[in-house]
């Protein structure tokens, strides 16, 4: 996944603002950052097609229809106010119609997106149970045959398609093995038996209390959530593991030992103990992460979420659906990124 | 000791020459101690070649539909199976090595320049101009990559050539972090000060002494990327907005092999473990070159 990279950022951007508080800062970093998302979809949907109004009345359109969309779309007007007006739609949630569902974008997504939460989510609780363990593990055994089979384990993070994991996924354990259920998110047979009530569909089955759903639901949820956390699993162990390695380092730890603490004492309590405040941080740009390569993931599992949403879309040049998941998905991903940054300064003292 | 070894490990080197040479000497003697490192560079050395000389090694042509030979397993004949046009796989994955270097080395070629200059700027003027630079940078960098390369192919049109465009957009935000990082522990060094005092141009002190001394770390952070580079470049063809056919890209052709993954698997496999030897070739390296070039950024160790 391209966007973790090994290198920890060596250098901290300078502030453009400074004086507000945490929060304050918080606050206005992420609006400009939107501002910044909102800018490039603007690009995106108003100057790069070459003529905005014939991409949506189609080139055989008379000229007052033209005339008139041209002026309903605010195109005579300056760049700066059709931006105004842009973020202003944005900001009211008017995203436009999509062409290939017929529907408004904004229903679309609320629609699409509680299956790629459910699937997201998923996939960090199994990256972060097991990621963790094994970082530390790594770090406690450094050197041995354990540690070079995370090192390898991560490494494969960096250098496997997720869609090819995902297709392999299936052939080995749906079609060979028979151990999950294929691709969708429930057997036909049980589809709309659950009323819809957070979208969530394991969450839905527990909630109407059936149980035969809810494991159905399940079965279909496992694979594609444990391939997408098996990468957020390679970094976040390697992410752990240098962290350990920098506090067993310490002298702290050799004065613990020192003393007879128990090496399971060091490792847990004194070594890991101090290291939850930047594990925060990792695991949220990882779930940031997660949540974009699901995206591959979901086409081909035919998981009906923001990423099918999204690649139908492209395919069918539906360009207000396009931006209208890219924004979505873009948003999504900034609050994370701020939040587990922010958060990062509240809890850790020697950063403030 | 042979004279030369001595030479190259000499403890006073009398010319300047000689003091080259001999780090050069260093700078191999540690590379070539890490076995990692050095598969790494077979690895993409071997991509070279292939993709130089494709046509030698292919035993058939990469675009040749035999409908009599279709989606064969593999066997002597088709070392790794044909697919659903009786196309011979390892042959179209030799000519795909030619379009992955040419990604590769398209989004290298525009994004760490732009990057590079940007970072170089930011860092030397310091200032409102450091601020602005690096809050769009910023803007970039929390964003998420794969999405806007999605969004600009949208845009852009499906297509090998727009593909490279929209991940090289995605890509420079990070090199203009490394380059500004650089820029800075050497900003306010004598070195610089004296150059400036000799009458030097920005532009000449910019393009002469600040950017080459980014070029390691640069180099570094790009081979690095390289990996995630093809992964974007093999989804965008694996959603067919990349290469289009019948160009043997390795995503397309998983693409393709997604139809038979029950039956022919090899179809859709075979590719994939190119692009996972690629990419795992372009890791080792980078993680080899970043230990003999920059011994300060290791991480994890």
């Amino acid at each position: 996944m391209s966007a973790l990279s090994p290198f920890p950022d060596s250098e901290r951007a300078p502030r453009l603002v400074s004086g507000l508080g945490t929060v304050g800062r918080f606050v206005l970093v992420t609006a400009m950052t939107f501002l910044g998302l909102l800018t490039i979809t603007f690009f995106i949907g108003r100057i790069v097609p070459i003529d905005p109004v014939v991409a949506v009345v189609g080139d055989r359109a008379s000229q007052e229809v033209y005339d008139a969309t041209f002026r309903q779309m605010g195109l005579d007007k300056p760049l700066i106010t059709q931006f105004a007006l842009y973020v202003r739609d944005v900001l009211t949630g008017n995203f436009g119609m999509s062409l290939s569902t017929g529907r408004p974008v904004v229903e679309d997504l609320v629609r699409f997106f509680p299956a790629t939460f459910e699937m997201a989510t998923f996939g960090i609780v199994i990256g972060v149970v097991l990621g963790v363990p094994m970082g530390v593990i790594a770090a406690a055994k450094a050197g041995s045959w354990i540690d070079q089979l995370i090192r390898v384990l991560g490494l494969l993070g960096y250098a496997v398609p997720a869609f090819w994991m995902g297709l392999v996924g299936l052939a080995v354990f749906y079609a060979g093995l028979g151990w999950v259920a294929g691709p969708g998110r429930l057997d036909i047979f049980y589809d709309g038996l659950v009323p819809t009530v957070t979208g969530i569909l394991t969450l839905d089955a527990l909630l109407a209390g059936d149980m035969q759903i809810f494991l159905n639901a399940l079965s279909h949820l496992i694979l594609p959530s444990s391939i997408l956390g098996f990468f957020s699993l390679a970094y976040i162990a390697r992410m752990t593991r240098s962290f350990m390695l920098d506090q067993l380092d310490q002298e702290f730890v050799t004065t613990a030992r020192v003393k007879g603490v128990s090496e399971r004492a060091v490792i847990w309590k004194h070594a890991f103990y101090p290291i939850r405040v930047q594990l925060v941080t990792v695991i949220g740009l990882s779930y940031a992460v997660l949540l974009e390569g699901s995206v591959m993931i979901e086409i081909v599992f035919s998981w009906p979420g923001i990423g099918n949403y999204l690649t139908t879309a492209l395919l069918t040049a539906d360009m207000n659906a396009v931006l209208g998941a890219t924004i979505l998905i873009g948003t999504v991903f900034i609050v994370i990124n701020r939040t587990s940054d922010v958060l990062y300064r509240i809890l850790d003292p020697r950063s403030r | 000791m042979t004279p030369l070894k001595l030479w190259l490990t000499a403890d006073a080197p009398t010319s300047r020459w000689q003091a080259q040479a001999a780090q050069a000497y260093a700078i191999w003697r540690s590379f070539a101690r890490n076995p990692l490192a050095v598969l790494g560079a077979l690895i993409v050395g071997t991509l070279i070649v292939v993709a130089i000389f494709a046509p030698v090694l292919a035993p058939y042509t990469p675009v040749g539909q035999n409908l009599s030979m279709r989606l064969m397993p593999p066997s002597a004949e088709h070392w790794l199976g044909t697919d659903e046009l009786g196309r011979d796989i390892l042959s179209r994955i030799l000519y795909g090595a030619r379009i992955t270097l040419l990604i590769v080395v398209m989004v290298a070629v525009i994004s760490a320049p732009i990057g590079l200059i940007i970072g170089a700027v930011a860092g030397y003027f310091g200032g409102w101009t450091d601020r602005v630079l690096m809050a769009i940078t910023d803007v970039f960098l929390s964003l998420p990559k794969l999405i806007m390369a999605l969004a600009f192919v949208a845009a852009l049109g499906a297509g090998l050539q727009n593909a490279i465009i929209a991940i090289a957009i995605t890509a420079w935000p990070a090199y203009a972090r490394i380059a500004r990082a650089e820029t800075l522990t050497f900003r306010n060094s004598e070195f610089i000060a004296a150059v400036q005092l000799q009458g030097a141009s920005h532009l000449r002190v910019i393009g002469v002494h600040v950017l080459p001394l980014c070029m390691s770390s640069t180099i570094i952070r790009v081979t690095l990327d390289m990996a995630g580079i093809i992964l974007t470049a093999a989804g965008l063809g694996f959603l067919g907005l990349g290469a289009q056919p019948p160009l043997p890209e390795w995503g397309a052709m998983i693409s393709r092999g997604r139809s038979f993954i029950l039956d022919q698997w090899w179809v859709a496999t075979m590719p994939g473990f190119a692009i996972i030897i690629v990419s795992l070739g372009f890791c080792f390296l980078g993680d080899g070159l970043r230990d003999v070039l920059d011994p300060r950024q290791r991480d994890g160790r």
